[in-house]
């Protein structure tokens, strides 16, 4: 609660939290199939159909209601943002407090394997596994959560390192904590303000990456509704309805802007050092 | 230099890690080589005309075999032969290679030539209308995707001044600058917009936090000029995280700009990664994601002996 009061303290928190609060609502009706059209039914006569009071943002060359196939790609998007990031998230955070915890050999082991996935690019890496496993949502969810491992990787086992090293572990050691509760009680709760700022962060990368992914055909396949799909698709038609390309492309960029202004509040409430500096 | 040698014996073992990782996946793509070449042609090949296509490209050994021959070959300099363009890959990814590096160098130029400034500006008029103005650009260039930004460039071109961006064959800079500076300059800025944003944000925040401190004001205190507090005593303090993100934003456009070479058809190291991966180029793929992610490591390691150039104080290696 004192976090969300925060959040509407904040300048660029109050809009970037109305930006994704909006966007989970229209992901929800997209998703629930609650859309002014049915997505993927394709109105032949109505082709090419230019933005009205019928079809709030035209129609795409297949006669099919652009606004509808916008909130069922958002509804998409955000399923493969939400669960990639859900998948690093925990994959990151397991592998990081183990590898602070367990130190020595364990440490070296773990952190050699994230240096070998964070040399490749990140497009490159999701590449190769949408292709070894086939395009789709849930391949997407599967490469975009390998590719954003290591970060979470990263950000829990620096953190972990040096709680460990503090006084009030040593603490619960003397009062014979096991080691699964201090890690669980006393890493893991003092990480949860940084791993929320690099959650929020990632969500936007996570977009970024699936709308990328479908961009090259390689994402949520095709009759369903994805960002990057009718973005790509939009590309010959652009003269002729240039609303097939200006709707989708808004729609990515003002949803990763949501979480890039949430992420940078959450960074400044959460984490007093980064604050401002006065002049 | 104990630390410069320490980094670079971890080069080989990373390398190790990436061409294990990356022998394997492609290995995992269904679907044969050959087959992939040649589309329905490979129906009116004979097992034995197969088997020789498969000797000779080396794909007809145990994965075992091919692996060790692989990283053998390169010990030697030999990255093996690509089966889509039929020669050897070291000299496709080389061909391909200077548009990439073109490319990452014209955007990093373009962001760090307006990103910095902009970064500046907008610290030295910290919380005045004109700082929430340049903040505010850079949090939506930040937002903005490459595929965004180049297509509604090309939309713009096309829709409002009746041009298109130059495609075309591609022309290499010692053969014909202007001509390549054509093709390659709209590329640059679709991927130097959001670079630039970064570079904005990030030399903003290190210029407020440096502004802040107490050089700085002793500095003001003893009569130094504006000009000089920001140039001489600040800005070398606050280059640290600018060098950190352009390096890492770099490395990354060594990689290949999938999308954006994609978009304005242009022959760079991504698309040739994006095709060869499709086509199961098992050598093109090694070879290039091998080669990818060593300029990458370099490229780290620069980055972080930059950092004792712009601050003799930093030890690398120490806790």
């Amino acid at each position: 609660m004192r976090v969300l009061r925060a959040i509407f303290g904040h300048g660029s928190g109050r809009i970037g939290g109305v930006i994704v609060g909006v966007y989970v609502i229209i992901a929800i009706l997209g998703l629930l199939g609650l859309t002014p059209h049915n997505p993927i039914t394709q109105y032949r006569i109505d082709r090419l159909h230019a933005p009205d009071s019928a079809y709030w943002m035209g129609t795409d060359l297949f006669g099919r209601d652009v606004a509808s196939r916008l909130m069922a790609g958002i509804g998409q998007s955000f399923t493969v943002a939400f669960f990639s990031v859900a998948v690093a998230t925990l994959a990151g955070t397991v592998l990081g407090l183990a590898a602070a915890w367990l130190g020595r050999r364990w440490d070296g082991v773990v952190m050699r394997i994230m240096d070998v996935l964070l040399a490749f690019p990140a497009i490159l890496l999701a590449l190769l596994i949408v292709t070894v496993a086939g395009p789709g949502t849930w391949t997407s969810v599967v490469a975009i959560g390998i590719v954003y491992t290591p970060i979470f990787t990263r950000v829990v086992r620096g953190p972990a390192l040096s709680l460990k090293a503090r006084e009030f572990v040593d603490a619960a050691r003397t009062f014979g904590s096991s080691s699964s509760y201090i890690v669980t009680r006393h890493l893991l709760l003092n990480l949860v303000a940084p791993l929320t700022v690099q959650v929020t962060l990632a969500l936007a990368w996570a977009l970024l990456t699936e709308a990328g992914l479908s961009f090259l055909g390689l994402g949520t396949q095709p009759p369903a509704a994805s960002l990057g799909l009718m973005l790509s698709d939009s590309r010959n038609l652009m003269e002729t309805a240039p609303w097939l390309m200006i709707f989708p492309g808004l729609t990515i960029m003002v949803s990763i802007l949501g979480f890039n202004l949430l992420g940078d509040a959450l960074r400044d409430i959460l984490d007093p050092r980064m604050r401002r500096a006065p002049a | 230099m104990n630390y410069l040698m320490r980094r670079l014996a971890a080069f080989p073992l990373v390398l190790l890690g990436v061409s294990i990782l990356v022998f394997v996946a492609i290995r995992m793509v269904p679907g044969d080589s050959i087959t992939a070449m040649l589309g329905t042609e490979a129906g009116l090949l004979t097992p034995a005309q197969r088997d020789a296509l498969a000797a000779y490209f080396g794909i007809d050994q145990p994965w075992f075999v091919q692996y060790w021959r692989w990283i053998g070959g390169i010990l030697h300099g030999n990255f093996g032969i690509s089966v889509t363009y039929g020669r050897p890959v070291l000299d496709v990814i080389l061909e391909r290679f200077p548009l990439t590096l073109e490319l990452a160098v014209l955007s990093m130029v373009i962001a760090l030539a307006v990103g910095m400034p902009a970064g500046i500006f907008a610290a030295t008029h910290n919380e005045k209308p004109s700082d929430l103005g340049v903040r505010v650009v850079a949090m939506i260039g930040q937002s903005t995707p490459s595929f965004v930004l180049g297509l509604l460039i090309i939309y713009t071109l096309s829709a409002g001044f009746g041009v298109l961006p130059a495609m075309g064959e591609f022309a290499p800079l010692w053969q014909d600058p202007l001509r390549n500076l054509s093709q390659l300059i709209l590329p640059a800025v679709t991927l130097g917009f959001a670079f630039a944003a970064s570079v904005t944000r990030i030399s903003r925040s290190a210029m407020l936090d440096v502004l802040s401190d107490d050089y700085v004001r002793t500095a003001r205190s003893k009569g130094a000029s504006a000009r000089s507090v920001i140039w001489r005593h600040a800005l070398p303090n606050a280059l640290i995280p600018v060098v950190t993100l352009s390096g890492i934003e770099f490395g990354y456009l060594l990689g290949g700009a999938v999308i954006v070479e994609q978009i304005y058809a242009l022959p760079g190291l991504g698309r040739m990664v994006l095709d060869a991966i499709q086509q199961r180029d098992y050598a093109l793929v090694q070879g290039s994601v091998l080669f990818v992610a060593f300029n990458f490591m370099i490229v780290n390691l620069l980055v972080d002996l930059a950092y004792v150039a712009l601050d003799p104080r930093i030890r690398l290696g120490e806790q």
